[in-house]
């Protein structure tokens, strides 16, 4: 487990100039998503939330899709799955990277936003907590998927075809916390939609750890 | 495997009892149903829209029962069967969604609400359009089985998810109706309806697994003589 996390991590590390580009993505589509709502501060911080997770979206699906691209090269996956380990343990390092991977960005997207749409916020523990479970979310699914859809043709459309509808309840969720920890929660509805993505992670990562397995499989 | 079914014209059967179904429900639901009191022949609707909803949700089931069926016995009669009700369920799907946009209009005002059974709904209609892209993206039979039975698992478990979630977010829609929460005179053309699609249903599904494992015993077949020797 853990060298199949150093080795997630190591070749990342390589391709730094990745990271950099996502991130570059993201802060740019940040910046288209105000020009649709027009220079008005105080709608833009309502809205705040949503474009953040939006961008940390769109960026996802260019991280993840790259995350089967090096294992399919050269066949280095039918080599990974001949290690004396189960291909579960592959899947939770990688889902474990990836997440890692999208926490930082939305991360650093967060000054961003605070920034471009003058949402700044007190309770950054809360914001870093709903980024970790948010991005959680979007990685289990979004890893399966990715090593579904590095096997068949038209990989980069089919990834976020399969991807955004199952995301829903992330997204929604964790739009909603976001906003209440940006605007204020007078009601402690926050908590409530956490524990909605607390549940979505307990489930999908479990699932995803079970089906892959067979997904990876000759 | 599909060469020589059982049951022949079970299909054709099916679709015709189907269609007489709904004809006759049909018929009693726009001229021999009185008009609901509040919402006039607005809810006429219903008698279509219920029905729809009802086995939209029976092919869900079924689309998710073959994969798990598939993933469990890896028989590829189940992965034709797949095939059938992701197709079915995202064409009851659609029509579900259209439906509810039509009645949508003259009784909110709006062709589209943010409500939890319309959204997921439309959500899960999205999954499958997605799965029967990738369908058509993998060319391995058995590969593609696997990968299908996978996403509609996930696509399947994901949908109470987002129901609950829409509906903590908002929630505008009527109660579901059922035979018991409609006055009796409206329950002859609301079951004959719902049997009409139902017959429909499982005649298109019993036709499309049956083309499916058609072209799944081609595809699975070994390749024609010449051919294999120029391969070898």
């Amino acid at each position: 487990m853990i060298a199949a996390l150093r080795k997630e991590f190591l070749l990342q590390w390589r391709t730094r100039a990745q990271a950099v580009a996502v991130f570059v993505f993201g802060a740019t589509s940040l910046l288209l998503f105000s020009f649709a709502i027009g220079p008005n501060s105080a709608a833009l911080r309502q809205h705040a939330a949503g474009f953040l997770w939006l961008g940390l979206l769109l960026s996802s699906t260019l991280t993840l899709s790259e995350s089967f691209h090096a294992e399919m090269e050269n066949r280095a996956l039918e080599g990974l799955l001949l290690l004396p380990v189960s291909p579960r343990v592959l899947y939770y390092g990688k889902a474990l990277a990836n997440t890692i991977q999208l926490m930082l960005l939305g991360i650093a997207l967060v000054p961003v936003m605070v920034v471009l749409y003058d949402a700044g916020t007190t309770r950054i523990p809360t914001v870093l907590l709903i980024i970790v479970l948010g991005t959680a979310g979007i990685s289990a699914p979004g890893t399966l998927y990715s090593a579904m859809t590095s096997q068949a043709r038209a990989k980069q459309t089919l990834l976020p075809l399969l991807l955004f509808p199952l995301i829903v309840p992330v997204l929604l969720a964790s739009v909603k916390a976001t906003s209440f920890a940006i605007l204020g929660d007078p009601m402690e509805q926050g908590s409530r939609w956490m524990a909605l993505l607390i549940a979505f992670n307990g489930i999908y990562w479990s699932l995803c750890g079970l089906l892959f397995d067979r997904v990876v499989e000759d | 495997m599909a060469a020589n079914p059982r049951f022949p014209k079970l299909p054709h059967a099916l679709m015709t009892l189907g269609v007489i179904c709904l004809l006759v429900g049909s018929y009693l639901g726009l001229f021999v149903a009185p008009p609901e009191h509040y919402m006039g022949e607005v809810q006429r609707i219903m008698y279509v829209h219920v029905p729809t909803a009802w086995n939209w949700m029976l092919s869900v089931l079924f689309a998710f029962g073959a994969a798990m069926a598939f993933l469990f016995t890896s028989d590829f009669k189940w992965d034709a069967r797949l095939e059938a009700g992701l197709e079915v369920g995202a064409l009851l799907g659609f029509l579900l969604c259209c439906q509810g946009a039509i009645w949508a209009k003259p009784t909110w005002g709006v062709w589209w609400d943010w409500d939890p059974r319309l959204t997921s709904t439309a959500v899960l209609l999205c999954s499958f359009a997605g799965i029967l892209a990738l369908r058509r993206f993998v060319d391995d039979p058995p590969k593609r089985a696997v990968l299908c039975s996978v996403a509609t698992i996930i696509a399947a478990v994901d949908l109470p998810i987002v129901y609950f979630s829409v509906r903590w977010w908002n929630s505008l829609h009527q109660m579901q109706s059922s035979p018991a929460t409609v006055s009796s005179q409206f329950h002859l053309p609301l079951r004959l309806n719902a049997f009409g699609i139902l017959f429909l249903m499982s005649g298109f599904i019993a036709m499309r697994s049956r083309i499916a494992s058609q072209r799944l015993s081609e595809e699975l077949a070994p390749p024609p003589q010449e051919f294999a020797e120029e391969l070898a």
